[in-house]
């Protein structure tokens, strides 16, 4: 690891699980932080917890904004173990000089985000700090949940699975890479940001079989596929065609040498279904806006247990590898 | 530009169909090879083609790829890494570069690491985008570390051109640009035991067509006529490198040995003489220029015409940049792999002390290199 922290340590891929493993897990070491959910199981199983912070530039940006991710992030971590967003914390880092109309147009996004999980913020904190200290505003959000169904985990992912994608991936990562970038090619993209505990809570009370999910935030498909693979020691093996990428994100990573499976998601999903029930699963999803292009992207098996193999239409096959380093633009 | 245009871009060359298609006439052709043949990609673009879709796979085994020195990160020295650094570190300077470049560790360390030293290093999209830098930040000394092939030369004279046409003060270069057909040369010329002993003779080139579209196919005309190696200049879509290998193979069973383009919907003989003017007014050759792993390539590096001194950062900070020959890492053999004489496997650290994450060589850090295509699509045959 390297000596002073560097920007690819927060990219949600390798880098970042070995800063997390090697600082945050060996001091912090307990039963429950070991399992490394999208949210920790706690009160005798009865509730979910987890945290998330918030630092995106630009903080307004094509189909959301910092505050309405603030909420999604942290109720989907906790949708993601089959929770019911009840109770959240809110805490804001807020730069001097940053203009009080937008950051009530940033809480007012949380309210909105906030009614549609059917949650509250109960506590909070505000700090103001000097200019410069922090990228105009960031947000931490806590969130607690009350589990509808147990035992989803990404630790029990088996042959008897088949993988599913809630809907095109890589909106989110391709239109803050666009907007930042000022790129207008792009007109028609917007982020999948978006609150998932409704599609969540409808597949639980369609009784569907659920193994795992998880949302496919930093480091996209690609990392969560990766981390379940591991975890679960089973190998992921993915039919490309079947992967849904709108043109726009395709059109995206061309120009920039980019994967879609690498770039963020935070309204899209990833699903360990019983293979019984994946066919119903994707009908479920595709009765809502935000999973009309769900699909069911791979199987699971055992020929090379902790990786994900990636099989083209052509019939060659290669590994889909947790991201490295920043996502950086090719050269030529 | 629209969704549209970008969809035509690619849809229809990863047709599977096609691709099969190229497969079985491959397969026809190569029954008919009295040898293996070796074939060596000089970009790393098509390593990475024919890493990320798998097209070994496809082929059968008398058709053996030689990765070849073409990567602008992989080739880059130490000693060229640490005056980007040195550089980095001066007080009022931004240093800009294209993206993969700031991963490749110098003797320093990093421009990454420079950055989260609290230098200021910022990669771009383009050259140009050094203007949007230095007009918000008129203090600041903007330096762009230029690198790449004939591919991103251009760009480099087009905003020297722009900054000496508008008077901007506070832009000034590091030029670091190399051209394929010296280095190409010296692979053959070098008379190397490894590359030219039987299994690791290079028969044929495939030509980046990227680069033949700034200039031309004519700057591989000298391989097929004084070498009698075939060329062929060929795109980076797998339907392209599938055809280009099948134009090749045909060659061989015809007894030809010819320059031929593949990628004929942007690349001419003449290529873009525009270009290629804006390059001859700003840029003239260095006599040697050192390659990681090469050596000092006679003729295949670029500088500033001396009339442009005063944009020159070799130039102005030539008190401060270090000047020391550094040898690579022992256990590193880039220089092989770029010589063509090894594969990423042969090489003892590959996926244990060297990986994308902690890279010891550069084709391990570039999105290009062929040590980061084969770690990160594997070898699965």
């Amino acid at each position: 690891m390297t000596k002073n922290i560097v920007l690819a340590q927060g990219n949600g891929g390798e880098e970042n699980a070995e800063l997390i493993s090697k600082i945050f897990y060996k001091h912090f070491k307990n039963e429950i932080l070991a399992k490394s959910e999208d949210a920790a199981i706690i009160d005798g199983g009865r509730l979910a917890f987890t945290t998330d912070s918030f630092t995106v530039s630009p903080i307004f940006f094509d189909g959301g904004d910092i505050g309405k991710l603030s909420i999604c992030g942290t109720c989907n971590d906790l949708a993601m173990m089959g929770a019911k967003p009840t109770y959240m914390t809110c805490a804001v880092i807020v730069e001097e000089g940053f203009s009080v109309e937008e950051l009530e147009k940033i809480v007012r996004s949380m309210k909105k985000e906030l009614e549609i999980n059917g949650a509250m913020i109960v506590c909070g904190d505000t700090k103001v700090v000097p200019r410069g200290s922090v990228d105009k505003i960031f947000i931490n959000t806590t969130g607690v949940g009350v589990v509808q169904k147990s035992g989803i985990s990404s630790n029990s992912v088996s042959e008897e699975d088949v993988i599913i994608v809630s809907n095109e991936i890589g909106k989110h990562g391709a239109t803050i890479f666009a907007n930042r970038e000022g790129m207008e090619f792009s007109s028609n993209l917007q982020s999948d940001c978006t609150s998932l505990w409704p599609l969540v809570e409808k597949l639980l009370s369609e009784g569907i079989a659920i193994t795992a999910m998880r949302d496919a935030t930093r480091g996209g498909v690609a990392a969560v596929l990766n981390e379940w693979a591991k975890q679960s020691k089973v190998c992921i093996e993915v039919n490309e065609e079947a992967i849904p990428v709108s043109d726009d994100v395709r059109g995206i990573c061309e120009i920039l040498g980019f994967e879609a499976y690498n770039l963020a998601n935070e309204g899209t999903f990833v699903l360990a279904v019983k293979r019984s029930d994946a066919e119903r699963a994707v009908d479920v999803l595709k009765t809502f806006e935000e999973g009309v292009k769900a699909s069911i992207i791979a199987s699971v098996t055992h020929q090379y247990d902790g990786r994900v193999l990636l099989l083209s239409p052509w019939g060659s096959k290669r590994f889909m590898d947790l991201p490295t380093g920043e996502l950086l633009p090719r050269i030529c | 530009m629209s969704s549209l245009e970008l969809k035509d871009l690619y849809d229809g060359f990863r047709n599977p169909e096609v691709i099969k298609s190229f497969q079985k006439l491959i397969a026809v052709e190569a029954k008919k090879l009295e040898r293996t043949v070796n074939i060596m990609e000089v970009c790393g673009g098509h390593t990475h083609t024919i890493m990320k879709y798998g097209l070994t796979q496809l082929l059968p085994e008398n058709i053996n790829f030689i990765h070849g020195p073409g990567c602008p990160v992989c080739i880059m020295p130490k000693e060229r890494i640490d005056h980007a650094y040195t550089l980095a570190m001066q007080e009022d300077v931004i240093l800009l570069t294209l993206g993969d470049m700031i991963k490749v560790p110098g003797s320093h360390g990093s421009l990454q690491n420079a950055r989260a030293k609290g230098a200021d290093v910022r990669y771009v999209y383009s050259p140009m985008d050094a203007l949007k830098v230095a007009e918000e930040n008129p203090t600041k000394k903007i330096i762009f570390f230029a690198i790449g092939f004939e591919t991103t030369t251009p760009m480099s004279a087009a905003l020297l051109d722009v900054v000496i046409k508008r008077g901007i003060k506070n832009i000034f270069f590091h030029i670091n640009h190399v051209t394929v057909p010296e280095v190409m040369k010296e692979l053959i010329d070098s008379r190397d035991e490894h590359v030219n002993s039987y299994d690791h003779r290079i028969d044929a080139f495939i030509g980046p067509s990227h680069v033949s579209v700034i200039s031309g196919s004519k700057i591989y005309a000298v391989f097929p006529e004084h070498y009698r190696i075939p060329v062929v200049v060929a795109g980076f879509e797998p339907v392209d490198v599938m055809e280009a290998i099948y134009m090749m193979i045909k060659q061989f069973n015809e007894g030809r040995s010819e320059l031929e383009i593949q990628y004929k919907r942007l690349v001419t003989h003449e290529g873009n003489l525009k270009a290629q003017s804006l390059i001859e007014k700003y840029f003239e050759k260095v006599d040697l220029f050192k390659w990681r792993g090469m050596g000092n390539v006679p003729n295949s590096g670029l500088k500033l015409r001396d009339a442009f001194a005063a944009y020159d950062a070799e130039v102005l900070y030539k008190e401060v940049l270090p000047y020391d020959e550094i040898d690579d890492h022992k256990l590193c053999i880039c220089g092989d792999i770029l010589r063509g004489f090894a594969k990423p496997q042969d090489c003892s650290v590959f996926g244990t002390a060297c990986k994308p994450s902690s890279p010891l060589g550069s084709c391990m850090v570039s999105s290009e290199g062929a040590c980061a295509a084969y770690y990160k699509y594997g070898n699965l045959l």
